[in-house]
C-alpha cells in the first residue's frame, strides 16, 4: 500500500506533482539525448549548431569510425578490441563469483558454525574498501604470477572483489529459507552437495538473476582496476573510451566521442531495461537489509 | 546445522569447508594481506617500486605538507557535503513524489534510476561536453539569445569542483530515491491515519509523522553515499582528469597519481591507508550493526 492511498491529494497538487517529476525526468534524459542526437551528427553541426538539436544531415559514420578505426592510444582500431576484451573479463569473473557466492553464501546461512557471523562480516568489508588500498600489492601479484596486463589477471582482480558482495546476496537470500528445509533433508540422509544442488539451488533462480545482474554492471563498468592492470591488448572498454575521449592529437570528434560513450554504455543499459526489477534488488541488497 | 562435537567433523561439515574456501582465500589474500601490504609500504621509503626499508611516519608528515593533498582534501569535503546533501534531499523528495503519483513507479522510477547502470566514464564523457563553454550549455544559451550567459566552471579552478558534484548527482539521485522509497512503503499506516483524523495536512503528515519514520533510510543513503564519495575516482578522470591543473583533485586520484606517474609510492600508500580509515569510519558499525541483527 502506498501513501498515497491514505492521504488525499487535490487535482491541482496531483498537477503539480506531474509537472515536476516530468522536468526532473527532462533533467535525467538531456545527457543520454545529447550524446545520441550528436552521436549521428556531422562535427560543423555540433560546433556551430545547437546541441540538443536534431540532426540535419544523419549519418551512421561516426559510430562506424568509433567501433573500427579510430585512434585509441596509440592504435587506430577503434573501440571493437576492447569491448571484446571487456566481455571476455565480464563472462568468467560473473560466473566464477556467482558460482562461490552460491556455496559460501549457502555454508554461512545453513551450515553454521561458531565465529560464522564474525567471518561473513569480514568477508562483507571487502565490499567496501577503497581499492586503492590494495592496487600497489595486486600489481605485484599479478607481476609474479605472470599474468600482468592479461584479461586472465583482470579476472581474477574482479573474482577477488565480487565474492563479497555475491556472498551477500546468497547469504541473505538463504537465511530467509526455513533451516527444517536442511535439517529434514539432512536426517533422511542426504549430503552437503545433494541438499544443496536438489533443494537449494532450485529456489535460487530470483537471487541469481540478481547477482549476475549485479555483477555483470559493476565489472563492465569498472574503470579503475582496467587502468592499473590492463594494457593496450587487455584494457576494457570503459579505459579505451576515456582514452578515445582524452586523447589531445588532431580535431576533437565530439561525434565519435558520443557513439562510443553510447557503445559503452549500451550493455548495461540493455540489462537494466529487460531486467529492472532485479537491478533494483541488487541495489537494495547492497543497502539495506533483504 | 550447529557442528555438535568439535573434535569430530562429518563428511559434510568438510565438503563445507573445502566449498567456503574459495571466498574465504581471496577475502584473506586480496583484501586483508593487501591492505597490511600497503600499510607496510606507507612506512617504508618506497619510490618506483617496493622497498623495504622502515621510516616510520615520515610519508604521513610528507603527505600532510604537500599543497596537491591539501586540495584533494578541501575537495573531497566539498565534493562529500554537497553530494551527500544535495543526493539525499532530492532523492527524498523524489522519492515522496513518486509515491504519491499512480504512475510514478511505473513510468518515472526507471528514467531517474537508469544512470545508476552506466558507467561513470560514460557519464562522465556525457556531461564533459555538455558542460564545455564552446559547444555545450553555455553555447546553447546563447544561440537561444542570452548572450551574457556564462557558465565555464569546467574550466574554472574554483568551480570545476562542483561540476563534478553536478555529475555526480546526476547519476547518483535515483539510487537514493529507490532507498527512499522501500523506507516510505515500510512505515506504519496507522500512524498515518490517525494523523489523518486529527486534521493534519500533507504537508505536515511528511514533516511530523512520516520523515521522521525513515530513519534507518537516512542511515543506509549516508552510509553508501559517503563511502561512495571517498571512492570517486573514474567520474573525475573522465569528466576534468583531476584539472584545471589540480583543481579537482581527490584522494583517489593523488593516490594514483603519486604512486603511478609521479614514482613517490610510500605517499601514494601513505594516501590510501588515509582513505581506509575514513571509509572504516562510515562502514565498520554499519556491517557489525548488519552483522548483529541475525
Amino acid at each position: 500500500m502506498t501513501i498515497s492511498e491514505t492521504t488525499r491529494l487535490s487535482r491541482f497538487s496531483k498537477f503539480i506533482i506531474v509537472t515536476v517529476l516530468t522536468l526532473f525526468a527532462v533533467y535525467f534524459l538531456v545527457p543520454f539525448y545529447v550524446m545520441l542526437v550528436n552521436s549521428v551528427k556531422p562535427l560543423s553541426e555540433i560546433q556551430g549548431g545547437n546541441m540538443l538539436a536534431l540532426p540535419r544531415e544523419f549519418s551512421f559514420d561516426y559510430w562506424v569510425k568509433a567501433w573500427k578505426t579510430a585512434q585509441v592510444g596509440v592504435n587506430a582500431t577503434g573501440l571493437r578490441p576492447y569491448f571484446f576484451n571487456s566481455v571476455k573479463i565480464v563472462i568468467p569473473a560473473v560466473l566464477l563469483s556467482t558460482l562461490f557466492g552460491s556455496f559460501s553464501g549457502f555454508v554461512l546461512s545453513k551450515w553454521r558454525f561458531k565465529g560464522d557471523n564474525l567471518l561473513f562480516g569480514l568477508i562483507l568489508f571487502g565490499c567496501f574498501i577503497p581499492f586503492q588500498i590494495v592496487l600497489i600489492p595486486m600489481a605485484r601479484v599479478l607481476g609474479i604470477l605472470g599474468i600482468a596486463g592479461t584479461t586472465s589477471g583482470l579476472v581474477l582482480v574482479h573474482l577477488a572483489y565480487g565474492v563479497g558482495f555475491t556472498t551477500l546476496f546468497f547469504r541473505n537470500t538463504y537465511a530467509n529459507l526455513p533451516d527444517e528445509l536442511v535439517q529434514s533433508a539432512q536426517v533422511d540422509g542426504a549430503q552437503f552437495m545433494k541438499i544443496f544442488t536438489s533443494i537449494i539451488l532450485p529456489t535460487s533462480a530470483p537471487v541469481i538473476a540478481v547477482t549476475i545482474i549485479w555483477q555483470t554492471t559493476n565489472i563492465w563498468n569498472d574503470f579503475l582496476f582496467g587502468v592499473s592492470f590492463g594494457d593496450s591488448r587487455s584494457q576494457p572498454m570503459t579505459v579505451a573510451l576515456n582514452n578515445l575521449v582524452q586523447s589531445s592529437t588532431g580535431v576533437k570528434e565530439y561525434n565519435v566521442h558520443f557513439a562510443g560513450a553510447i557503445m559503452a554504455a549500451l550493455p548495461t543499459l540493455f540489462i537494466y531495461i529487460v531486467s529492472g526489477r532485479y537491478f533494483v534488488r541488487g541495489l537494495m541488497s547492497g543497502s539495506v537489509k533483504g | 546445522m550447529i557442528i555438535k562435537n568439535k573434535w569430530h567433523l562429518s563428511k559434510d561439515d568438510v565438503v563445507a569447508r573445502v566449498v567456503l574456501f574459495p571466498t574465504v582465500l581471496l577475502s584473506a589474500v586480496c583484501v586483508y594481506g593487501f591492505i597490511i601490504y600497503t600499510i607496510y609500504i606507507s612506512f617504508t621509503g618506497s619510490t618506483i617500486m617496493p622497498i623495504y626499508e622502515w621510516v616510520g611516519f615520515e610519508n604521513y608528515e610528507k603527505l600532510w605538507q604537500l599543497r596537491h593533498w591539501h586540495i584533494a582534501i578541501k575537495n573531497m569535503a566539498i565534493f562529500g557535503v554537497l553530494y551527500i546533501g544535495i543526493s539525499t534531499v532530492v532523492g527524498l523528495v523524489l522519492a515522496i513524489l513518486i509515491d504519491m503519483n499512480r504512475m510514478g513507479e511505473i513510468i518515472f522510477r526507471p528514467v531517474f534510476l537508469y544512470p545508476m547502470a552506466i558507467s561513470f566514464i560514460v557519464t562522465g564523457t556525457a556531461w564533459k561536453w555538455f558542460l564545455d563553454p564552446g559547444i555545450g550549455l553555455e553555447h546553447i544559451m546563447h544561440l537561444w539569445g542570452f548572450a551574457s550567459f556564462k557558465f565555464a566552471w569546467i574550466k574554472n579552478s574554483d568551480f570545476a569542483i562542483y561540476t563534478v558534484v553536478i555529475a555526480a548527482i546526476w547519476q547518483v539521485t535515483g539510487f537514493v530515491m529507490v532507498i527512499f522509497l522501500a523506507g516510505l512503503r515500510g512505515i506504519n499506516h496507522t500512524t498515518i491515519e490517525s494523523g489523518v483524523v486529527d486534521g493534519a495536512t500533507n504537508f505536515q503528515l511528511y514533516t511530523r509523522v512520516i520523515i521522521p519514520q525513515l530513519g534507518a533510510s537516512f542511515l543506509s543513503a549516508f552510509v553508501i553515499l559517503g563511502h561512495m564519495a571517498i571512492k570517486s575516482y573514474d567520474l573525475v578522470i573522465a569528466l576534468t582528469n583531476g584539472g584545471p591543473g589540480q583543481a579537482t583533485a581527490l584522494p583517489s586520484t593523488f593516490m594514483y597519481s603519486y604512486t603511478f606517474t609521479r614514482s613517490r609510492m610510500g605517499i601514494g600508500a601513505s594516501a590510501a591507508v588515509m582513505m581506509l580509515i575514513a571509509i572504516m569510519l562510515i562502514i565498520v558499525p554499519y556491517i557489525k550493526k548488519q552483522v548483529e541483527e541475525d
